[in-house]
């Protein structure tokens, strides 16, 4: 609207536009400045070192495509690291994102101090750092892990299984441990998210003819959260491409075969590793940051058309 | 279905969001959320008994959940290699304070300040730097600690609070969580109030920042455990600035005969972020119960 009378009166347009805008720019400065110094700085110096040799002693040395070249051409273990992240993105995310969703939307329907206790009790795994202690409990290899009791006892194996050393066991079980520590960023933001929506929405909806609490959601709730779902859903594509830390905790790095390798545990490998080789790892960390965008650009389009 | 309808209409009256509900379906849901709910609390019911249990129930194989004989003995133990440590302790507990507490209230207040602009101000140029700031939270933090150190070293902040402090303010993900909220305030709403000739600072503070209060108090909570966690290695090398994790962590890995301690250190350090949680999420509960965002 401003935007037409503007072009109408002045030759500048955009200049009038910014000076317009003032306050706004200067609210923005200071988060703006440490954003670029801290962040954008560091990432853009990344992708540059993607394109050189970088063992951290010498200076880089420009080497042009040849780290991009050697990693889907010459690299065994990406290949492996690239299906498994893939696995876990295609399983995990969106497995993961309708748990949050739907936990938190329960959740809503209590009040009070017990509302605020149960967010705590899903909320617990990502609260309590350490919590994969319990399930190197569960799937140890030997008799006494919870689970080889269990089947053990039931008679359904005869020996005990080792379980992380067995390459088949290896990404279901990551993606068990997965989801259950997937309530977390996006779980907490849509119990705040609903907090946000005007309930009068709700007696409108019922008066309209909303019969039952699964149109309620769709045609209701969802529809008023929608940019809580977005953040969410990007929440959840950097969370279930990233996975690394529960692989290396609980099948170790190198994991049997690799069966356990991601994405970022093969970049921890040549960036925090034993081989500091740090112009391979920004070409790793590149490649993944690009399939992530696409992937974020794949669930906007879906998320687009909640509620209709 | 006519008891169903008196139902809800007596419902309605106590509280609005009771429409449209069945009761096997309340029923459904209830059981899912009681077995869930089990397999998710489990790490905190450990961690809470292995700080009582007494050393032989520690190390006992296969390890039992729920703690026999409880003790305190391992608080005392805790207590008395605190008091040893060549830093007092309460340096380390205002290092804490100062780095998560000084970084979660400094986010707060400068992303949400450049949220604002970048949700409800036509200004040339916010597609773009919002797009920036989505990306940049799916770049890898690995590669990017080399440049990081740098550009803190080349500032001359090493060896600082600043160190951690400058870039926990500036992180992608809590003014992309402001940003989103913001953007669900009504236009008419900030409209009128310009009307009424109020400054945007003024809208800023008095009308944006309550209606997204559930917003800034869930950011308060990503916040706190991200920095609450950051034990300083790598930027703080003096001991008196480093924080309480640091140091309790310190203390618990001291070997074998440590373990009762490090129990006990594993309770505190998810005790803390537990608290703080809960304080903010009756917040949240306390202002919002009866009204959402509304024109």
């Amino acid at each position: 609207m401003f935007h037409v009378a503007e072009k109408k009166k002045g030759n500048h347009p955009l200049l009038k536009q910014i000076k317009r805008y003032k306050t706004g720019y200067l609210m923005m400065a200071p988060y703006f400045i440490l954003f670029f110094l801290f962040t954008v700085l560091p990432v853009v110096a990344s992708m540059g070192l993607s394109f050189t040799t970088f063992n951290m002693l010498e200076m880089p040395k420009f080497c042009g495509w040849d780290n991009y070249l050697k990693l889907f051409l010459d690299d065994n273990i990406f290949m492996t690291a690239l299906k498994n992240t893939l696995i876990f993105a295609v399983i995990t995310g969106p497995i993961s994102y309708m748990m949050c969703l739907f936990f938190a939307w329960i959740i809503n329907e209590f009040s009070g101090k017990l509302r605020a206790f149960l967010t705590l009790v899903f909320y617990a795994p990502s609260i309590s750092g350490n919590a994969y202690m319990v399930w190197t409990l569960i799937i140890s290899g030997d008799r006494y892990g919870y689970l080889n009791g269990l089947l053990l006892k039931t008679g359904l194996i005869n020996a005990p299984i080792q379980w992380m050393n067995t390459e088949k066991y290896v990404i279901p079980i990551l993606i068990v441990v997965q989801l259950w520590l997937s309530l977390g960023t996006g779980f907490l933001t849509f119990i705040a998210g609903l907090q946000t929506i005007d309930k009068s929405m709700y007696e409108a909806a019922a008066i309209d003819g909303i019969k039952n609490r699964w149109q309620e959601l769709w045609y209701v709730t969802l529809p008023a959260m929608k940019p809580q779902l977005m953040f969410g859903a990007v929440m959840q594509i950097t969370s279930s491409f990233a996975v690394a830390d529960i692989s290396i905790q609980l099948a170790g790095n190198p994991s049997v075969n690799y069966a356990g390798a991601t994405i970022v545990t093969h970049l921890m490998d040549y960036g925090s590793g034993i081989r500091y080789e740090m112009g391979y790892a920004s070409s790793i960390a590149t490649i993944l940051f690009l399939l992530m965008i696409c992937a974020n650009k794949l669930v906007q389009k879906i998320l687009r058309r909640v509620g209709e | 279905m006519m008891k169903t309808n008196k139902l809800t209409q007596h419902f309605k009256i106590k509280r609005q969001h009771k429409l449209n509900r069945s009761r096997a379906g309340n029923a459904l849901l209830f059981f899912i959320m009681i077995v869930c709910g089990i397999f998710m609390v489990y790490p905190l019911v450990m961690i809470l008994n292995n700080a009582f249990k007494p050393f032989d129930e520690l190390f006992r194989y296969p390890p039992k959940l729920f703690v026999k004989n409880p003790t305190w003995k391992n608080f005392k133990d805790l207590f008395v290699l605190m008091n040893n440590s060549w830093v007092s302790f309460g340096r380390y507990i205002i290092n804490t304070i100062i780095i998560t507490g000084g970084g979660t209230v400094g986010h707060i207040i400068i992303a949400s300040m450049a949220a604002y602009p970048l949700s409800k101000m036509a200004i040339p140029g916010k597609k773009l730097l919002f797009g920036i700031v989505v990306m940049a939270l799916m770049f890898n933090g690995t590669v990017t600690s080399i440049p990081n150190y740098m550009i803190i070293s080349y500032l001359g902040l090493n060896n600082t609070y600043l160190a951690l402090l400058l870039p926990a303010f500036s992180s992608s993900l809590g003014l992309y969580l402001m940003k989103q909220f913001m953007e669900q305030i009504p236009d008419s709403l900030l409209e009128s109030a310009r009307l009424d000739g109020a400054g945007e600072m003024k809208i800023f503070l008095n009308i944006v920042m309550p209606n997204v209060k559930p917003a800034w108090v869930t950011l308060a909570i990503f916040q706190f455990q991200a920095l609450w966690g950051n034990t300083g290695s790598g930027f703080l090398r003096s001991e008196q600035l480093k924080p309480l994790q640091y140091a309790l962590y310190q203390v618990a890995s001291g070997g074998v005969m440590r373990q009762g301690a490090a129990a006990v250190v594993q309770l505190i350090v998810a005790a803390i972020p537990i608290t703080f949680f809960l304080i903010c999420q009756s917040q949240i509960i306390e202002t919002m119960t009866t009204s959402g965002i509304k024109e």
